[in-house]
């Protein structure tokens, strides 16, 4: 804490210019003072002697002349054990503690630790007196949860540092002292299990970065055979409003083949959180069995709650998630939305009367997009383990177009695009994902090839689709109007999922492989069908037949029995493989 | 603090927004303006220096540089009592019935939102008797909905129906830009229907100045909060919730800000987000619930009103040709309660509406001049039953009254078989005949 003060001068809105003395530095922590409470605010421009500052809750009551504090330290989390199952607001105060102090409602200026500083937890040295460490390696671990957490030397410590000191096994806070470092010059740096970091630099203590090569289940089939997302990777997810972002991110949050997911809620709905603060308890992480909550972290800035620290809470998140990640961790991301959090950037822009780009988003929109979505990636970390911070966030543009400035500077950085589209959501097919515009740079669970001939059959049953609304049925061959049936069978049978049904939900690698090859087998088979009639009664009963198999737990005695009827119906119709999908079948094995 | 000092220099004038010289003015804080025509309240919108700019309720008309401005040293508050009920004020909180002013208790408005941890899951139905809200898209007990419709469109007459019919202890009504018509509408409606007295009204007509606009949705939803932490259930009734984003235009507009999408200041969702997330169930006390009108100038979903509205609410009705659209409405909420009120609710909620896409095709076949098959028939009186019977607005039954008419419709019209409804529900509740 420096002893630099300051004095308002002028305030619109939230954003609040202050005359300084000495120095003051670029987003910079300081409290305004208004009677007895401190409202923590961040430097965001600097002036002569006129720093302009935002102010994370209301400024109601604040007048001139009221004294500022500059702390001298930039926002920063707190970092260390017990940040899992947390809930926090956009600055990391956790919601419930705040709610004891404060009840009902969010009132301004009250704050809590990031961190319980009461715990114990149970530390374990693993590095030795005279070991030599530098910042992001670990020289202890405590349990937390399922996780084995590490004790890192402060990513903020330039250089190497020589082990003077350990605690030895046994319980300890937070903030109590476990080791003492020595730096080159001798100078020695008592540390404990947590330590700050600034929200809005990247965490760098990996030895390199390396391409998302590994595929992370979702376990949404049309996500992860068409349009897969690597660990490491990120993805965006623009649609609508009633598209179903929300409702697709919630499943990926209970279902994706992650270690830790990260939920940022970041200018949307409080009713949707209370929904997973209400759900996430109650269920099991399908892999290790415990709580889902045990391995997810809430930050929740809800769109009532003031906009500067909704703009913060997406660092706050993505800090947290590079920080499980610098354990040789897989992380997963969230953020619900990006469009909030880019207008929180347009408001504060507007205030400060920069000049405004496209729909008035300011004109480094595009770089900070980029810079964000950046911060994910798989690296390789000094212990030779490997970590992974996967982001996907959601956009929602303006009137549900696309063309607009969030969605396309976003589409320039990301690795996948999942469009929705408001046809499929009106028409409830679930996820609304368009296959016809999304696109995805990462690998298939499947297999390429044979998702492509699957895409191909989409792309042409949606042609044939679309002529037959002018043509009518009549105007239609046989053999077209077949392609027709087939492409609407694919998109209800495989696309779409039930994502209330626990097992249909749940659509495991293994499960989409074994399926895919089952269904190109019966598309691309040529049948005896003597009219259209005959071909719409054949494929509606292969697809409920399908629809069923899909509800019967995988490798079960159901799936088999369902199974052996598709094969059934399938001999009826006189199902013969064309060479195409024999090709297509037998390579892959 | 007490401030009560008085300036009489007002240095610029703009629409609706002055500024004055002044040192230790407060952030948000109100003034009172005496001018020719009476006292005015004002609040302060911008500080710099010692330049306050403050929006005048009453606008700008026939202020003078030389009138006279009292810092009251305090932010706008509203009184709460029981004494609220059956009363009507103006966007200053003052009467506009002839009951006196109410001066106790005052309630700040505009209050920080709620601990999202202290939320609980909304899941309580609240019924309105109106069919097309109880069966086919539930409201649910601190939902936020709007009523997406056009000028011209009867939603004053749907609010009104609303605030007699429905399961609430307090209505309030918060009115912006209400033609004086309809404000007396309102008045007689809910005084006729009984609902009077549990109603509080904030009523802003066409003719008040543009600043008392805004403030509506803020005493509205103040007072509101304040009933629900006495563990009422209160039903926030709005309209029309464009006339608010519109006032909100003007006033960014006069002060020169950068507007983002079609003239609306770039804070628009933030803005509608602060109100409408005022709806709340509270863990062991009452709950707010929002309908809110919003009209869609040219019928336009993405107008930057609807849209953003849309993306803040949990659905929405559609209220087009008189009644509410069973295809573009959703409540985003029902399936949180329609699966505990009557077995039959969800599965006849959706074979009814299938059925009923399916009569819009085939009216879509009849009007081109196609001819009509014996389900094409069946399907015409079946539309023609459904939407007398269970649309027009004017429609009272509560929820088990409309799905026994609900059966009775489908057994006028269909076979068991025809219904696509589960055979162990057709068997217990297809009418006998």
């Amino acid at each position: 804490m420096t002893e630099n003060k300051g004095k308002v001068v002028s305030i619109n809105g939230n954003l609040v210019s202050v005359r300084f003395e000495g120095n003051v530095s670029m987003n910079e922590i300081c409290y305004v003072n208004v009677d007895d409470t401190k409202l923590k605010s961040e430097v965001i421009r600097i002036r002569g002697d006129i720093a302009q500052i935002q102010v994370y809750e209301m400024t109601g009551g604040i007048k001139c002349g009221d004294d500022v504090d500059f702390t001298g330290e930039m926002l920063s989390a707190q970092l260390g054990p017990g940040l899992l199952g947390q809930i926090y607001d956009g600055l990391q105060n956790p919601l419930p503690v705040l709610a004891e102090q404060a009840g009902w409602f969010l009132e301004r200026g009250i704050y809590a630790d990031g961190l319980d500083t009461e715990k114990k937890w149970e530390f374990t040295p693993t590095a030795k007196i005279g070991d030599t460490l530098r910042a992001g390696e670990y020289f202890g671990t405590v349990p937390e949860g399922s996780f084995t957490h590490k004790i890192f030397v402060p990513f903020n410590l330039l250089g190497s540092y020589t082990v003077r000191s350990i605690a030895d096994k046994g319980e300890y806070t937070v903030n109590e002292t476990v080791a003492v470092l020595a730096d080159e010059r001798g100078r020695e740096i008592p540390v404990s299990m947590s330590f700050r970091w600034p929200v809005k630099r990247a965490v760098n203590c990996y030895s390199e970065r390396l391409a998302p090569v590994e595929t992370m289940e979702t376990k949404v089939r049309l996500i992860d055979s068409f349009f897969p997302v690597a660990k490491g990777g990120t993805y965006c997810t623009p649609g609508p409003f009633g598209a179903g972002k929300t409702v697709l991110q919630h499943t990926t949050s209970k279902y994706a083949d992650v270690d830790i997911v990260i939920i940022a809620a970041c200018g949307e709905r409080a009713g949707e959180v209370v929904e997973t603060l209400t759900e996430f308890p109650e269920l099991k992480d399908p892999r290790t069995g415990r709580s889902l909550m045990e391995r997810t972290i809430i930050i929740c800035n809800t769109s009532s709650m003031p906009v500067a620290s909704r703009e913060a809470s997406v660092y706050t998140s993505v800090t947290l998630a590079e920080y499980y990640r610098q354990m040789g961790l897989n992380v997963l991301l969230l953020a619900d939305s990006t469009s909030r959090w880019a207008q929180a950037l347009r408001e504060m822009s507007g205030r400060l009367e920069e000049i405004p780009g496209e729909e008035a988003f300011p004109a480094y929109l595009e770089s900070y997009i980029a810079a964000f979505y950046e911060r994910a990636g798989c690296v390789l970390l000094p212990d030779g383990s490997k970590g992974s911070v996967t982001i996907g966030g959601t956009v929602s543009p303006a009137g549900g177009n696309f063309e607009e400035p969030v969605t396309q500077a976003t589409l320039k950085v990301v690795g996948a695009f999942h469009g929705l589209s408001r046809e499929r959501s009106d028409a409830r097919k679930y996820p609304a994902i368009d296959p016809l515009i999304s696109w995805s740079k990462y690998k298939t669970v499947t297999d390429s090839e044979k998702s492509e001939y699957c895409r191909n059959i989409l792309l042409h049953g949606d042609e044939i689709g679309s002529m037959m609304k002018v043509v009518g049925e009549e105007g239609t061959s046989l053999e077209d109007y077949i392609i027709y049936l087939k492409s609407e069978m694919l998109d209800s049978v495989y696309l779409q999922q039930n994502s209330f049904d626990p097992v249909d939900a749940n659509c495991s690698t293994a499960r989409q492989r074994y399926v895919t090859d089952k269904l190109i087998n019966v598309l691309g088979s040529d049948y005896a069908l003597g009219g259209k009639d005959e071909a719409r009664s054949f494929f509606n009963r292969m697809r409920q037949k399908f629809i069923d198999w899909n509800y019967a737990e995988f490798e079960s005695e159901a799936f088999a029995k369902a199974e052996a009827e598709i094969d059934v119906m399938y001999a009826d119709g006189q199902g013969k493989l064309s060479r195409k999908a024999e090709l297509l079948l037998k390579d892959g094995e | 603090m007490i401030m009560n000092k008085v300036f009489n220099r007002i240095e610029s004038i703009t629409g609706n927004v002055i500024t004055v010289r002044a040192q230790g003015v407060r952030y948000n804080e109100l003034a009172q303006i005496t001018t020719r025509f009476g006292k005015s309240l004002a609040q302060v919108n911008k500080i710099d220096g010692d330049i306050v700019s403050l929006q005048v309720f009453a606008g700008g008309q026939g202020v003078s540089t030389g009138d006279e401005v009292r810092f009251l040293g305090r932010e706008m508050r509203v009184s709460f009592s029981e004494d609220l009920l059956g009363r009507i004020f103006n966007g200053s909180g003052e009467p506009r019935d002839k009951g006196p002013v109410l001066t106790e208790n005052m309630k700040p408005i505009g209050g920080p939102s709620v601990n999202p941890t202290r939320r609980i899951l909304a899941n309580r139905m609240m019924r309105t008797n109106i069919p097309m809200i109880d069966m086919f898209n539930t409201l649910v007990v601190s939902q936020k909905l709007p009523i997406f419709s056009i000028s011209g469109e009867p939603y004053n007459r749907l609010l009104a129906r609303i605030a007699l019919q429905a399961e609430a202890d307090v209505i309030v009504l918060g009115g912006m830009g209400l033609k004086y018509d309809d404000f007396l509408f309102f008045k007689e409606e809910l005084s006729n229907g009984g609902a009077l007295s549990k109603t509080v009204m904030f009523i802003h007509t066409a003719s008040d100045p543009t600043v008392e606009c805004m403030m509506i949705p803020d005493m509205a939803l103040a007072t509101a909060e304040q009933f629900a932490l006495q563990n009422k259930d209160v039903l926030v009734l709005l309209t029309d919730m464009t006339n608010f984003a519109d006032a909100m235009k003007e006033i960014a507009i006069t002060q020169e800000q950068v507007p983002s999408n079609r003239g609306y200041p770039g804070d628009l969702y933030s803005q509608l987000a602060s109100r409408y997330e005022k709806a709340v169930d509270f863990a062991d006390s009452g709950s707010v619930t929002v309908l809110a009108v919003t009209t869609m100038p040219g019928d336009d979903v993405t107008h930057p009103v609807p849209d953003n509205t849309g993306y803040i609410t949990e659905g929405q009705y559609y209220l087009k040709g008189g009644r509410i659209e069973p295809f573009g409405s959703l409540s985003r909420l029902k399936q949180n309660v329609n699966g505990k009120t009557r077995k039959d609710h969800r599965a006849l909620m959706d074979a009814m509406i299938r059925l009923y896409s399916s009569y819009k095709e085939t009216l879509e076949k009849k009007n081109m001049g196609f001819a009509m098959t014996r389900w094409d028939e069946k399907l015409l009186k079946y539309g023609q039953l459904f939407e007398n019977g269970l649309m027009d607005l004017s429609v009272n039954l509560s929820l088990e009254e409309a799905l026994d008419l609900g059966w009775k419709i489908l057994a006028d019209c269909f076979e068991k078989d025809e219904t696509g409804i589960k055979s162990d529900l057709t068997e217990e509740f297809w009418p006998v005949k």
